[in-house]
């Protein structure tokens, strides 16, 4: 199996690719947890005018009724207004679509926004609905019964890695 | 050993029938999910859909419009349909026993009962008999518990006070018929707070107060020294005998919570109340409505917690 990228190259290069998108009605928001740190990468790299957002989707996935809720769902917080603005948003990795379904759903809970983009570190094949990425920073083959996850170290450091599904 | 009613065979929430018996760690964890429902509820769409098809039945066998209010406000912001009965003037006055009435909802295809019932353990006695589905949540029952005030009490305090590891707390009042104490006082110790006092009357403190882990004062001036947060309890005329106390303007002249005496506590105590208050017995007005009150975002922050408690017990198979 080939290497995998290294996700601070991955990073590096996906804010290069986003700068000359970069509009005053620009404004980023990142996924809990992974696309949280992929988006706190980004934004500092761009130097957007908005502050960054964070979502947690805990409250609006839909395997409620088999999984339960989240144990640790983090409290989103998106401290701009999201009407009128075109909004990046940014996840670690792309794989159903399922989260950035609920994502959307959520975004629209806080205003009518201009445009919604998908920015993602990473894409694997898996997709469950209509949901593609405008912006991915590599795009990796996983085998049956692995899973591609970002990781960060305790120094802060992120890293892209295959481990066993459970 | 029995299993907790409270949790499923995964540890998990299945009911909320009292606070004792919660691990520290599920306490921390409805905390944690009330703090980001919190978010939630300071949004123009204050609505997730989590609970979307699910009903909420609302069983209010004694009165209470705020937790009944605060439930039904947290259940709708779940997205889940909600039916208010007003138990007491129907089916019951009618001679219908409480399990035949829950199983008659149970037919209309409930998810979450909301009990509050005057009889201690009426809750248990559901959550004993409801569909592995059905999920029962303690809006009071008797002098027992009323976990959610317990909750929303410690979430109110983790607020503004941020860590239990060295607060000192001081319970106030008529602390023998209040289930909001005995909840509060079974989360306080289970986090880790080192000192909780209760302060009253001996007539009005329950012969075990002690057991509970709590030191027990008979004059304000020693229990609210130093004291970080103060909760004073509601004077429960309707649950008084009329032998417990002289009067109520004697029990206002050494325990109702005036200016003077919440000098004693720390410059930056902060006061809670569960509702609703009798000014001028328990509490004064100018303490209500001063800068040390915090008993209205109280009742802000209960509808979080309902909302963390309502989804944790019905999702999952």
């Amino acid at each position: 199996m080939a290497a995998l990228p290294d996700a601070e190259a991955l990073c590096a290069a996906l804010a290069a690719a986003l700068a000359p998108r970069i509009g005053p009605t620009s404004a980023m928001i990142g996924i809990h947890t992974g696309g949280a740190w992929v988006a706190e990468r980004l934004h500092a790299a761009l130097g957007m005018r908005e502050p960054l957002g964070f979502l947690d989707i805990a409250f609006y996935r839909d395997d409620y009724d088999r999984k339960g809720l989240a144990r640790d769902p983090k409290r989103s917080k998106i401290p701009f207004d999201v009407a009128g603005k075109d909004l990046l948003l940014v996840d670690d990795v792309l794989y159903t679509g399922r989260t950035v379904r609920a994502a959307i759903n959520e975004l629209f809970d806080y205003g009518r926004p201009a445009s919604i983009s998908l920015v993602v570190l990473a894409e694997r094949d898996g997709r469950q609905l209509p949901i593609c990425a405008q912006h991915a920073g590599a795009r990796i083959e996983v085998a049956a019964g692995m899973r591609l996850r970002l990781k960060r170290s305790e120094q802060g450091r992120l890293s892209l890695e295959l481990e066993r599904v459970a | 050993m029995l299993r907790n009613p409270q949790l499923n065979a995964k540890g998990e929430l299945q009911h909320l029938l009292s606070v004792e018996g919660l691990p520290r760690e599920l306490l921390v964890q409805i905390l944690d999910t009330a703090e980001s429902f919190a978010g939630v509820t300071e949004r123009d769409i204050k609505k997730v859909p989590l609970l979307r098809g699910k009903s909420v039945f609302n069983l209010f066998f004694e009165g209470s419009t705020r937790t009944r209010t605060t439930f039904e406000i947290a259940a709708k912001r779940l997205s889940a349909d909600v039916i208010n009965l007003n138990v007491a003037v129907s089916s019951t006055s009618k001679g219908e026993s409480l399990l035949d009435t829950v199983a008659n909802l149970s037919a209309m295809q409930a998810d979450i009962f909301v009990v509050r019932h005057g009889s201690s353990g009426a809750p248990y006695l559901i959550a004993r008999h409801v569909k592995p589905h059905e999920h029962v949540i303690n809006a009071g029952d008797g002098r027992h518990a009323h976990p959610t005030q317990g909750l929303l009490d410690l979430f109110t305090i983790r607020h503004y006070k941020k860590d239990f590891s060295r607060l000192t707390v001081a319970v106030v009042g008529d602390v023998l018929h209040s289930r909001v104490a005995r909840s509060l006082i079974h989360g306080l110790t289970t986090l880790g707070a080192p000192e909780v006092r209760v302060i009253g009357p001996q007539t009005l403190i329950p012969a075990g107060a002690a057991a509970l882990g709590v030191r027990v004062c008979h004059s304000m001036k020693e229990g609210l020294k130093d004291a970080d947060v103060v909760v004073m309890l509601r004077l429960q005329n309707e649950r008084m005998s009329g032998t417990l106390l002289p009067s109520a303007q004697e029990f206002n002249k050494h325990y109702g919570l005036t200016a003077d005496k919440l000098a004693l506590a720390k410059a930056d105590a902060i006061v809670m109340h569960p509702g609703p208050m009798n000014r001028g017995v328990e509490i004064d007005s100018n303490v209500a409505d001063g800068p040390h009150s915090v008993i209205l975002p109280q009742v802000t922050f209960g509808i979080a917690v309902r909302m963390a408690v309502m989804s944790m017990v019905a999702g999952g198979g």
